[in-house]
Formats: C-alpha cells, sequence, structure tokens
C-alpha cells in the first residue's frame, strides 16, 4: 500500500494504480473528467488529455514536480506523491484547451445528436470550456455511414477515443472495425462497409462518449430528457438481461445497458436485448434508475415509480370537448 | 384572536334608528356612486372593434420561424419543452429525406410540433431556450374558443407563411447583441 495525496486528500492504494483511479476510490469532484479512459477495456485511456493533472510532488524520493501536466489514466502512483487537480489553476486552464482541442472537428449539432444530454464532451465543454474558439477552419466532413443495420457511425461527431475500438478487439472474437487512415484524417471505419455483425457489437454505442455511434433504432425518437430510465431484466442466454429502458409512458423507446457514476457500463448486453426486446412484456421491471440531480434527464422526473392507473378514462367525455 | 388588519369591524346588533330604517337615504347614497361612474372616464374598450396599444415586445401566441430561403428552423432540440414550466410543449421529431432540404433546415425536423395554449403561460421561456431561433412570441394575441380541443396548437397554427411578405417580423424581440451577433457569417448558426 502507498499513500497518495490528491487535492490535499491522502488515500491509501495499492502499487499500480494509476492516479485517475486513486482519485476515484476518493469520488466526488476530486476525480478527472476522462473522455477516453475506460476502466472496463484493457489498453484505452491517453488519448483524449482530458485526466491531466499536475504532480508537485513525484514522491518521497524524489521530490521533485513532473515537468509537465500527466495523463492521470495512464501514470500510476508513486509513494508520497501529491497530486493537484481542481485545486491547480494550471489544470483548469489546460482542461480548457484540451475542450478547444476536442471541439476543433466536433460539430456543434446537439439540438440535433441523439447524444444530447447524455454526451460526456457536453458536460466537459459546460463544465471546462469556453465560449469561443480561436480557429477559424472549417470542420472536418463525412458523409454518415452504417455499421450494420443497427448501428449509425456519424464521423463527424468523433473525438478519436478509440473505446470502440477496444470494445470491438476484447469483447467480439473478431473485430470488424478499426481507426482507418493516420492523423487528423484517421478516421472509424469497417472495410468496405463490412457489417458488425457480432452479439455484443452494440456495447460501441454505450462506450461512445460522443454521439457518434448511435442506436438507428432509436435514431431522432426522442430527447433523454423526456425519458423515464428505468432498471429492467429478462432471462437472456446470452447476457446478463439487467438492462437500462428508455421509457415514454408505457413505451420502450431504447434498451441501454446500466452506467455507473462515471459513464461506464456496469456490464456488456447482447444485441439482442439492445435492440429487438422493445415491448414492455419482454422486461420485468425493478423500478426507476437514479439519475443524478445536475444532469438535464433529472427535469420532471421524480424517482418513485407511478403505476398506471386501472381506472379507464371516460371516452365521451373527453371526445365533448373537442 | 390577533387581528391580521385594522379593518375589520365588530358586528353589533344595535337597533337601526328612524333614516337607517326607511333605507332612502342609503339607497341615494348607493345611487349616487353608481350614476357617479357615468360621467367618468371610460376604462374598458369596445374590443375586438378597438384594440389596446400593445407593446412591441408583447408576448402573444408564438410563431415557428422560417429562415430566409422558407426552410423550418425547428430541429425538434426539445429544449423549449424542457425550459416550458408549464409543459406546454410537445413534440415528435422526424428525420429529413432527402429532396427535403428546402423544406426543413436540418436533418432532423420536428413533424408534430404542439402547443396547448390553455397551458402556456405566455413567460418566453422558450424563446430564450431556443438554440435554432425558431420560436418567437409575437404581438397576436390567442383567439378565444368553445372547445378545450382547438387550443392545441399544432405546426398549421405556429409555423408562419411561406410567402416572404407575410413573414412575422419578430427583429424587436432580439436584443442588439443578438442582432450584431446573426450579421456575422462566419457562424455556422447564420450560414
Amino acid at each position: 500500500m502507498i499513500k497518495v495525496t490528491i487535492d490535499n486528500i491522502l488515500i491509501e492504494v495499492d502499487e499500480g494504480t494509476t492516479i485517475l483511479n486513486a482519485a476515484r476510490k476518493i469520488g466526488g469532484k476530486v476525480v478527472p473528467p476522462a473522455m477516453c479512459y475506460y476502466s472496463k477495456l484493457k489498453g484505452s485511456g491517453g488519448k483524449c488529455r482530458t485526466c491531466l493533472v499536475k504532480v508537485s510532488h513525484s514522491s518521497t524520493k524524489d521530490p521533485r514536480p513532473m515537468p509537465k501536466l500527466v495523463a492521470s489514466c495512464s501514470t500510476p502512483v508513486q509513494d508520497g506523491m501529491v497530486v493537484e487537480n481542481l485545486t491547480s489553476p494550471e489544470v483548469i486552464d489546460a482542461r480548457k484547451g484540451i475542450v478547444e482541442f476536442l471541439l476543433l472537428n466536433h460539430p456543434l449539432d446537439c439540438p440535433v445528436c441523439d447524444q444530447a444530454g447524455e454526451c460526456d464532451l457536453q458536460d466537459l465543454s459546460f463544465g471546462f470550456g469556453m465560449e469561443e474558439t480561436a480557429t477559424e477552419e472549417q470542420r472536418r466532413e463525412f458523409p454518415m455511414t452504417d455499421i450494420g443495420d443497427k448501428i449509425k457511425l456519424h464521423m463527424n461527431r468523433c473525438i478519436l477515443c478509440y473505446r470502440c475500438v477496444y470494445v470491438a478487439d476484447q469483447l467480439t472474437d473478431q473485430r470488424l472495425h478499426g481507426i482507418l487512415y493516420r492523423g487528423d484524417v484517421s478516421e472509424i471505419g469497417t472495410f468496405i462497409q463490412n457489417a458488425i455483425t457480432n452479439d455484443f457489437s452494440g456495447n460501441v454505442i454505450d462506450v461512445c462518449p460522443v454521439g457518434a455511434l448511435t442506436d438507428k433504432t432509436f435514431r431522432f425518437k426522442s430527447r433523454v430528457w423526456f425519458l423515464k430510465p428505468m432498471n429492467v431484466h429478462r432471462e437472456c442466454s446470452k447476457c446478463s438481461g439487467k438492462v437500462t429502458a428508455w421509457m415514454f409512458g408505457n413505451e420502450i423507446y431504447r434498451i441501454t445497458g446500466r452506467k455507473d457514476q462515471y459513464g461506464e457500463l456496469e456490464e456488456y448486453i447482447c444485441n439482442e436485448c439492445r435492440f429487438e426486446k422493445k415491448a414492455l412484456t419482454d422486461w420485468v421491471i425493478e423500478g426507476p434508475r437514479h439519475i443524478k440531480r445536475q444532469s438535464v434527464i433529472s427535469a420532471n422526473h421524480y424517482e418513485r415509480m407511478k403505476m398506471q392507473s386501472i381506472i379507464k378514462p371516460i371516452e365521451g367525455l373527453m371526445e365533448s370537448q373537442e | 384572536m390577533m387581528n391580521l388588519t385594522n379593518r375589520s369591524k365588530v358586528v353589533s346588533n344595535k337597533q337601526m334608528t328612524f333614516w337607517e330604517r326607511i333605507y332612502i337615504p342609503a339607497i341615494l347614497g348607493g345611487m349616487r356612486i353608481t350614476f357617479g361612474h357615468l360621467f367618468r372616464r371610460k376604462t374598458t374598450v369596445q374590443y375586438p372593434e378597438v384594440t389596446r396599444e400593445f407593446s412591441e415586445i408583447y408576448r402573444g401566441k408564438h410563431v415557428l420561424k422560417r429562415d430566409d430561403d422558407g426552410r423550418e428552423r425547428c430541429t425538434a432540440c426539445g429544449l423549449c419543452a424542457v425550459a416550458c414550466p408549464a409543459e406546454a410543449i410537445t413534440m415528435i421529431s422526424a428525420e429529413r429525406k432527402p429532396g427535403e432540404e428546402h423544406l426543413y433546415r436540418e436533418e432532423k425536423y420536428a413533424s408534430v410540433y404542439e402547443i396547448n395554449m390553455l397551458r402556456c403561460i405566455f413567460c418566453g421561456d422558450c424563446e430564450d431556450a431556443c438554440p435554432k431561433e425558431a420560436i418567437f412570441l409575437t404581438r397576436e394575441m390567442v383567439r378565444s374558443e368553445y372547445a378545450r380541443g382547438k387550443f392545441i396548437f399544432g405546426k398549421a397554427e405556429l409555423v408562419e407563411p411561406f410567402d416572404p411578405a407575410k413573414r412575422i417580423d419578430i427583429s424587436k424581440r432580439q436584443t442588439p447583441e443578438v442582432l450584431e451577433f446573426k450579421k456575422n457569417r462566419s457562424y455556422k448558426h447564420n450560414r
């Protein structure tokens, strides 16, 4: 066990833990935001630079500060390390710049995008972003593509976090998509529009921090804050069957995996649960999900489940008012 | 019991005097007040022949604006509905098909957009929330109806006419800062 101090909070963690995971053990505002790191995907992280922190005291052996801000998702802690996240104005300033970089090619089409309301980049730019950008150049534009018949890829919105690539690599037996080209022209693609047919391919939608990969069965159906997320489950031979159903009245609009407080999936779910089971009779309802008060999804939502009335409205009474 | 105001009067069972019993002075006093009002300036107007002067930024019936090319600006983002304190706005969005580019500005549009005018409190929050400058409150009033169903205004009532001459001018409702911002064509918002 080694001791680290993050934002003046002392914690003991195992050797080899990254700064980000040490901060997550403390929890709360100390945790640096992450766009590409995903604790359940091996090798993820180190790409978006959102989680930059300042190390003002490397270790007890070597008390010098680290020369540059470091990516907390890929830097292991050392004994006696002192990390500054929100307490350092330098970090806040750097994060502002990172948001600007991420938004260089990200279109501001949130009113159209299905991810709006649960988008990590939206939260990040709301928290750290600036109102203006220093660049005048055009954003890169791609034609919209379909990955299979259920997943839509908006390459315009992609921030190249590689999460979906890791999901395909680690979860499915055969990866059919990846990053094509290099540098600022690189893009997510399938070779000659190869369809991803694996049973768990739908999870790329949930791991995508932005709206680049979206559910075609939910495309433009509703906005997430009009829907009620419910914990539901069913017997499934392929996955655990524990999912979140996004409901509007008695209708299920879409199914996603259950996400924890860092926006990461608790369990991966199969495509059958995600895309095909949209009837209420397929699922057993456990109850409403807890929504963070800060989230727009919490608008007009109540944690208590209200059962539908068994008394039918008198039809003639309503018609006379028309 | 403590009095809430100093205007309360204690009621008594005291016998009325002769003058009070014949009521004529009280009636005459009442008549004087009634007929006195005949010679005062009228506080009402003969609506709808006469209308009162409206403020330039009166908040009346909503309009869904078209852009300069006549395309609907609304993309059914739902921000007006979530901002609405009276929960008066509902919408269903749809995807723009190829060939409909002259009708809708963005790839998504509102196929159904309804405002329940009985719920609406005309606060103008929808206008503030709109990122696309699509919804505005106008100086037109919501007409009265005999049935509740007719107060649910759909796109037929809300979207402004395609004819450029009949468009509704809302420039008075926009602040100088907004008008200045709109001149800058380098923003995608204004293109």
